[in-house]
């Protein structure tokens, strides 16, 4: 042996970081692969180079193509060893190799020769490995062999297969489909395992099927599930199946509780905690239904296993949301649970008491939570702020105590978030209960005192400058505010001289001391401040008028309309002229934020918090672009940009595809062509468009390209007139015009002469949504009975048969062009009915709300009621046709 | 739909936080350095907590975590927030048992290191793409067990039962210590 990997005989002490890696390399390892190769395979030596080879990656290092295709056809060698721990480790390391599909081929007769080997743990494994790694052609041949193998009598052969499957249904599912009466088999094995693997293969089989689920749950729950694992997932069908029964109006005895409550007798802890759980999350439990749950709750919240003690509160917490009464028994066995030495534990139950706690208990917790503060992280202690701002607002009267509670921790030492947390609570105060405004503006007065987060700084002078002045006392908080001016940053000094001329404005008589103060400011060293000082001071000083006045009291105090992400990129795309920047140019169109992006940010901003920033939009860009082309400029203000519509399939000689710009009476379509094919040039390229179908447009005038080189997109556009302010529909072939040039490759020159050529694209369609823009709103409850009932349009239809209601609602979505408000785009996977929330403004300015209810029978057939309310009746008709005809 | 029980991931560090071998199984962490990031992030929120007696367990990022500590290994599972903790549990002490077995009651990094194709063994069994396996500490070592007693015995010199006895008796004694 080269190099032993197991040096048993060392001295252990010499080396204090004695590895067997140590100093490994990848290069180095490759090479010893070789041994792989050898005539005589020797299985030690070779085991350890595979081990090499998986530290290696499990370390994150990682093999190219060649390295990895390599080692895999050396690895593939090792089949003919006979040695059982060699070829565990070759199973090992063609997992992780994850090899292509034509290399697939090379150990496909190996691992099938393993998966019929005598020897059961070749078997199992072999499974594993085939079905990671193989497509569904080589499936269906080895299909026979592995619905034996789930029937196989050794039970880790018939997991391993059953696992398999598992994963194999998301790639093939009409293969594993096929496999019911042998995973039905499973179910009845006696290793405990086996039942819980064919248990959610099953299940998962069966998934669509609402009437088989609830069967088989029916059938399970009467029989004798042995694992503790398969007994969870039954209560998990089984919850499931509960839900479905309830939207689906059966009233009654709630069915399958008993079994519920049956579970949480369970010797296993594992299902007493599943069951407890599922029984607190049922739909519009009863206390009566909760009781047994929280009663074995309550014994878990003293184990001496913090596992089942950080269940238990986490799951009462949860329920103390919805039934804090329910709860209340366990508050002593919680109160202990503050001094736990898990501090999420702690956290949690603290959390859990201060949403359960009655008014009278208040006092008494936050002496013990004071205690415990200084020995938390702030992560922690963010949820406790939370919580404290949470029982405030239910217990106004105890608004004093926990003010104090919250000034005081204001006052310890904490990281940006925590003060965040707490500034953002006082505010939340401060705006909920009049009483507390006074105090909690004093208290936030004396931490911008000795506040070193400038952005807290800031947003609290905003804040004071916004109620400070309604107080019965103004003039107290001014010398804070000027304090401000000599102490701090540029920032903060130029904030601070914002507030002052709100309260000199806001309070009559404070104003010539205002006045004084700004003076001084006027000759500050930075710029902003001394701008903002001037500014301020012409304002102050003008004449009084009413009309004066009113424009002070926007300008001081107004919200800016656009969405500030929009503002920022117009102003980045300005560029200086001539013209000055008009804030009316700037879209209001609010994008909606990717999935992930929200799920990564959890909760909204509260209090203080700044609003989520949005990605930069196009519609922007494509503005610059329309009126950078002086045909365009007299077609006024673009209205709305649709999504760049594909007119030809992927991977063909010419790319394009159809960008729709909305005017008020044109409409211009911006063809963004690309040239794949490297030996042309095209010129002249033009886009022939045939309105025959589209009667109510014109074609103005159209812009073509004069050259096209390869893979370097351009535009060519077509313009056509409408009727002003109409929202016209039609559909528009497309032919593609152009001269082609052949390119000598080596010398990229082209030819002289070239041929003229056509290239049918696809067609194109204006559509009503084309005419909607996407605006939100912020309170689309508050929006909607802002409106008109009387102009309100009402119709239902049916959707038809689809595959799920997310698909129905995404229709629809799609169809009208709107913004979804208040999250209602997401429908849980299983939900059977579905209310969303629409808002957009229409061509002509009008604004529109829309809500669509869904519902789905059944055999899947998909009804839906719309709701429309519009600024102009006219809009809201026109909206029930676009789904009419949609 | 997901119902099945999942664990996102196993993680064995060393006192230091380095790697000593690790697992994923979900897509929450698509590259190495997301899932470094993670694995300081667990280690940091854990390091001052002792999981030495009991399994510990704590929240990070929407995820349940289980962990457990032994000289200078920290053992971790990982699954989902709405995650059954008893289920990620019941993974911890099957794999904890495990390597316990398989390092004949020797559970520190330098042994960890000496077999560490008996540590990427026992992953494999417990956990087949994020699905539950088998969570018997003895069986999973059986399945792994290629030579957990003597190393220097020729592999086919012992039969697995023979191999799991020791194991057993081996855990045993490490635990009256």
């Amino acid at each position: 042996m080269a190099q032993p990997l197991v040096k048993k005989d060392d001295d252990h002490d010499d080396e204090l970081e004695y590895s067997p890696f140590m100093g490994i390399e990848k290069g180095a390892v490759l090479q010893e692969a070789r041994v792989f190769n050898d005539a005589q395979v020797d299985p030690r030596r070779c085991s350890q180079v595979i081990t090499k080879l998986l530290y290696l990656l499990n370390q994150g290092e990682s093999f190219t193509k060649v390295e990895a295709t390599e080692v895999f056809f050396s690895v593939t060698k090792l089949f003919q060893s006979k040695d059982t721990g060699l070829r565990r480790m070759v199973y090992l390391i063609i997992k992780e190799l994850s090899p292509s599909s034509d290399e697939v081929i090379i150990v496909t007769s190996s691992l099938m020769k393993d998966m019929n080997s005598k020897i059961d743990m070749y078997r199992a494994n072999a499974i594993r490995v085939l079905c990671r790694i193989i497509d569904g052609t080589l499936l269906t041949q080895i299909e026979r062999y592995l619905k034996q193998a789930i029937v196989d009598k050794n039970p880790v052969v018939s997991s391993a297969a059953l696992v398999s499957g598992l994963h194999l249904l998301k790639t093939n599912p009409e293969i594993v489909k096929r496999w019911s009466n042998e995973v039905q088999e499973g179910i009845q094995s006696r290793s405990a395992l086996v039942q819980f693997h064919a248990l959610a293969l099953l299940h998962q089989i069966r998934q669509n099927d609402r009437l088989a689920v609830s069967k088989l749950v029916g059938s399970l729950t009467r029989g004798s599930v042995r694992s503790p694992l398969a007994q969870c997932l039954l209560i998990r069908y089984t919850s499931q199946v509960i839900r479905d029964m309830a939207n689906h109006g059966q009233s009654g005895e709630r069915p399958f509780y008993e079994f519920l409550e049956s579970c949480l007798r369970h010797k296993a802890e594992m299902v007493i905690l599943e069951a407890a759980r599922a029984i607190t999350e049922l739909d519009g439990v009863t206390s009566r239904e909760l009781t047994p749950a929280i009663t074995v709750l309550q014994l878990f919240l003293s184990s001496p296993r913090p596992v089942l003690r950080f269940a238990a509160v986490r799951t009462l917490n949860k329920v103390a949301m919805t039934h804090p009464m329910a709860v209340t028994n366990c508050n002593i066995d919680m109160e202990s649970l503050i001094s736990d030495q898990n501090r999420s534990i702690a956290t949690l139950a603290i959390t859990t008491l201060l949403k359960t706690g009655n008014e009278s208990s208040v006092e008494r917790l936050m002496k013990q939570i004071t205690n415990f503060m200084s020995d938390i992280a702030d992560e922690f202690k963010i949820v406790v702020v939370e919580a404290i701002r949470s029982l405030c607002v239910k217990f106004p009267l105890k608004y004093r105590s926990l003010m104090t509670f919250l000034s005081n921790i204001l006052r310890e030492e904490g990281g940006f978030e925590y003060k965040r947390a707490i500034v953002d609570s006082i505010v939340t105060i401060i705006r909920d209960i009049p009483d507390a405004k006074e105090s909690g503006l004093l208290h936030l007065c004396e931490f911008i005192e000795d506040c070193e987060f400038t952005y807290l700084s800031t947003q609290i002078l905003h804040f004071l400058g916004i109620e400070g002045p309604n107080t019965s006392d103004p003039s107290k908080y001014i010398r804070y505010i000027y304090n401000r001016v000599h102490l701090e940053n540029a920032t903060v000094r130029a904030a601070a001289v914002s507030t002052l001329a709100k309260f000199g404005f806001m309070v009559e008589s404070l104003k010539p001391r205002i006045t004084v103060l700004l003076k001084r400011c006027i000759y500050d060293s930075d710029d902003e401040v001394r701008d903002r000082a001037t500014l301020f001071l012409s304002v102050l000083g003008g004449d009084g008028t009413v009309d004066n006045d009113r424009e002070t009291k926007d300008f001081l105090f107004g919200s800016l309309e656009v969405p500030l992400v929009n503002l920022e990129t117009s102003l980045k795309n300005y560029e200086p002229s001539e013209e000055a920047f008009d804030v009316n140019s700037v879209s209001k169109e609010v994008k909606s934020q990717p999935l992930a992006e929200k799920k990564a940010q959890g909760k909204k901003p509260t209090g203080l918090g700044a609003p989520p920033a949005a990605p930069a939009s196009g519609f922007d860009g494509y503005e610059r672009l329309l009126s950078s082309i002086p045909e365009f400029a007299a077609f006024g203000k673009l209205f709305k940009s649709s999504a760049p519509v594909e007119l030809t399939e992927a991977e063909t000689e010419y790319a394009v595809n159809v960008v729709k710009h909305i005017f008020d009476s044109h409409v211009v379509f911006q063809y963004n062509c690309t040239n794949t094919i490297p030996e042309q040039l095209l010129e002249r390229v033009n886009v022939i468009v045939d309105a025959s179908e589209a009667e109510d447009f014109n074609e103005v005038t159209s812009k073509a390209l004069n050259s096209l080189p390869y893979d370097t997109p351009a535009q060519a556009f077509v313009v056509f007139e409408k009727p002003a302010g109409v929202p016209a529909v039609g559909k528009f072939s497309n032919t593609l015009t152009f001269v082609v040039k052949e390119v000598d490759p080596s010398t990229g020159e082209a030819e002289d002469d070239g041929v003229e050529d056509e290239y049918q694209l696809e067609d194109l369609e204006v559509v009503a949504g084309d005419y909607m823009v996407k605006v939100g709103v912020s309170n689309f409850r508050n929006a909607w009975e802002g409106m008109d009932e009387e102009d309100e349009r009402v119709d239902e239809y049916g959707l038809g048969q689809r595959d799920s209601l997310g698909e129905a609602v995404n229709a629809v979505i799609d169809l009208l062009g709107m913004q979804t408000c208040e999250g209602t785009e997401t429908i849980p996977s299983n939900a059977r009915s579905h209310t969303c929330l629409l808002s957009g403004v229409y061509i002509g300015n009008v604004k529109v709300l829309v809500r669509a209810q869904f519902g789905m029978d059944s055999s899947k057939d998909i009804a839906m009621k719309l709701t429309v309310r519009a600024e102009d009746v006219s809009v809201a008709e026109a909206i029930h046709e676009i789904v009419a005809s949609g | 739909m997901e119902l099945p029980p999942k664990v996102k991931n196993m993680l064995l560090l060393d006192s230091e936080g380095k790697r000593v071998a690790v697992k994923y199984y979900s897509d929450d962490w698509p590259t190495n350095s997301s899932k470094e990031a993670f694995e300081k992030a667990v280690f940091t929120k854990t390091q001052k907590t002792s999981a030495r007696a009991e399994v510990e367990v704590t929240a990070l990022e929407n995820n349940i975590i289980v962990y457990k500590f032994a000289q200078d290994l920290h053992f971790f599972v990982t699954g989902g927030e709405e995650e059954n903790e008893l289920i990620l549990d019941s993974v911890l002490q099957g794999l904890f048992d495990a390597v316990t077995l398989l390092l004949r009651g020797n559970v520190d990094k330098r042994e960890a290191l000496d077999n560490l194709d008996l540590i990427f063994l026992c992953f494999d069994e417990i956990i087949d793409n994020g699905i539950v396996l088998e969570t018997d500490a003895t069986v999973i070592a059986g399945k792994v067990g290629i030579d957990s007693t003597d190393p220097n015995a020729p592999l086919s010199e012992q039969t697995i039962s023979q191999a799991l006895a020791t194991a057993r008796e081996h855990l045993t004694r490490s635990l009256l210590k």
